[in-house]
């Protein structure tokens, strides 16, 4: 039973930190037609802005949290206005190419600029304890994963449902030149959806930085990959596709993980690929994507 | 209230819009018509600012919007409709009016609050519909609720390209006592683009004929009829279909 508990928990706050990353690239690409892979640089900044605040002297972990956070959507909307705004109206290949230029030179600068090797940061070890109930121990920062990525998503939902902001960034999500002719100023749109994407990120890095207790240059991009594909279970582009695709993800890598014998354990990422592959057969816009109208051309 | 000088455009070695010029003026109905290709659509979207032109100004109010993007002409009060429906179909109806109204919030406080979201949603006969996604409305409804979001901008200029398309003759006679109510409540300029010569005759105060990127006639309805370069237009094109 403990057992048990513990991989839901697991499965709960791997997929609440999934969740978390792909809203972030499914609140941009909604708007933008714009798969940022960059979205992992952002979570490095963030990361590696923490590390140097704590190099200096920073004690504090809830400044050291808003710091992340702040960090992540100044860099977000950094990229925008520096990369990804010039290319705005480009072919979507561009945008994408742009965003693994911006993924290559970010990683290269920190490795230049800090060290190509992980860095230890231990100012948000304190959220990672052990809490009892009873006979059950369960991580504290899995608990913390799993109610502020439910936060989260849930302010989300409110900016977008209740603010005249998030009015203007659902309609720009359907179409974004029609929302022009109404005249919603495009810049302060998609300014916002970067900034809301990196806060997004931002709270990712804080627990990334908690779990592994250090930082290195490529420690967002293998989790925006997982983003990614959470993105495409849940329906590219859908917000609470995004969210669903996350935590079913988590939930298939845990399962799998108690599933396979351990000297099968290998096989892990594998078996999560061809179920992903098996869902998409059966659904290929996702679980909760639009199905997209061919006309005569679907014969 | 709009005046376009000498507007010129080009797309690779096809010349859309041939120093057209036109001008409108508040609470006058202008219809802008020709045959398919002629440039209407291209000229509605310099004045809108979805294109830049190549020459030639655009100017309203006695502001140069020429080239300013999309966005710019809107808050400076140009709304428009399209050939094909654009709503926003998983919003609901009165969230695709709110979109517009936001905008005539921000830069026409006073207006904003005269027009009302609640107020275009029941003169346009939408009120039963608010909380409905708009992409579920039939379609004379949806035409009708483009026009609404249109009006939400609180604009000087309509544009309204297409709107009597694939509605039947009764909508259309709602549609053009709709617009009449719109010279007399709103009193902005407006032109409308059709195709079907009936509405646009019952409804127009002038026309303007376009052919091949140039406008070829403009007047009072019943001159430009007259005119031997639109009969050829339209004559000469019945006799070839």
């Amino acid at each position: 039973m403990d057992y048990a508990l513990q991989q839901l928990l697991n499965a709960l706050a791997f997929g609440a930190e999934y969740s978390l990353v792909a809203l972030g690239l499914a609140v941009v690409f909604s708007i933008m037609g714009l798969v940022n892979f960059a979205h992992g640089e952002i979570i490095g900044v963030s990361a590696y802005s923490v590390f140097l605040a704590a190099a200096l002297g920073l004690t504090s972990p809830i400044v050291a949290v808003l710091l992340a956070i702040a960090a992540a959507a100044l860099a977000a909307i950094a990229f925008e206005r520096v990369a990804f705004r010039p290319v705005r109206y480009a072919p979507t290949t561009t945008g994408l190419l742009t965003a693994f230029g911006v993924s290559i030179v970010v990683q290269n600068l920190f490795m230049l600029l800090i060290s190509p090797k992980p860095q230890s940061v231990s100012i948000l070890n304190g959220l990672n304890q052990m809490w009892f109930f009873g006979p059950f121990a369960v991580s504290s920062l899995q608990v913390m994963e799993l109610v502020v990525s439910g936060l989260t998503i849930l302010a989300l939902v409110l900016f977008l449902n209740r603010s005249t902001l998030g009015l203007a960034i659902r309609a720009a999500s359907r179409d974004f030149a029609t929302v022009r002719l109404m005249g919603i100023r495009a810049n302060r749109v998609i300014a916002t959806a970067f900034a809301i994407s990196g806060a997004l990120a931002g709270i990712a890095a804080v627990f990334i930085i908690a779990r592994r207790g250090s930082v290195s240059p490529d420690l967002g991009f293998s989790l925006v990959l997982k983003a990614f594909v959470a993105c495409v279970i849940g329906g590219f582009g859908s917000l609470p596709g995004a969210a669903v695709g996350g935590m079913l993800l988590g939930f298939i890598e845990v399962g799998l993980l108690v599933a396979l014998p351990q000297e099968y354990g290998g096989f892990k990422d594998a078996l999560t690929y061809v179920i992903i592959v098996a869902l998409l057969v059966y659904r290929p816009e996702g679980l909760l994507g639009q199905r997209v109208e061919l006309g005569d051309k679907e014969i | 209230m709009l005046s376009v000088e000498a507007v010129s455009k080009t797309f690779g070695g096809v010349r859309a819009l041939r120093s057209a010029s036109l001008s409108c003026e508040a609470g006058e109905i202008l219809g802008l018509i020709g045959p398919n290709g002629a440039g209407k659509s291209t000229l509605v979207n310099a004045i809108s600012g979805v294109l830049k032109p190549d020459t030639g100004s655009v100017g309203l109010a006695g502001k140069e919007i020429t080239g300013h993007g999309p966005e710019h002409c809107a808050r400076a009060g140009v709304a428009r409709t399209f050939q094909t429906i654009r709503l926003f179909r998983d919003l609901t109806v009165r969230q695709n009016v709110e979109v517009a109204h936001i905008t005539c919030r921000a830069v026409r406080p006073d207006v904003a609050a005269r027009i009302g979201v609640d107020r275009l949603l029941a003169q346009y006969q939408l009120d039963g519909f608010a909380d409905v996604p708009a992409g579920t409305l039939s379609y004379g409804s949806q035409r009708r609720l483009e026009i609404a979001r249109a009006l939400a901008l609180g604009p000087s200029l309509l544009l309204l390209d297409e709107p009597a398309a694939g509605l039947n003759e009764d909508e259309s006679e709602t549609l053009a006592v709709a617009i009449e109510g719109i010279r007399r409540d709103v009193g902005c300029a407006t032109i409308v683009i059709d195709h079907d010569l009936r509405f646009i005759n019952r409804l127009c105060d002038r026309l303007c004929v376009m052919d091949q990127g140039q406008v070829i006639a403009s007047g009072q309805t019943e001159e430009v009829w007259r005119d031997p370069r639109v009969i050829e237009v339209y004559v000469g094109q019945s006799e070839t279909s």
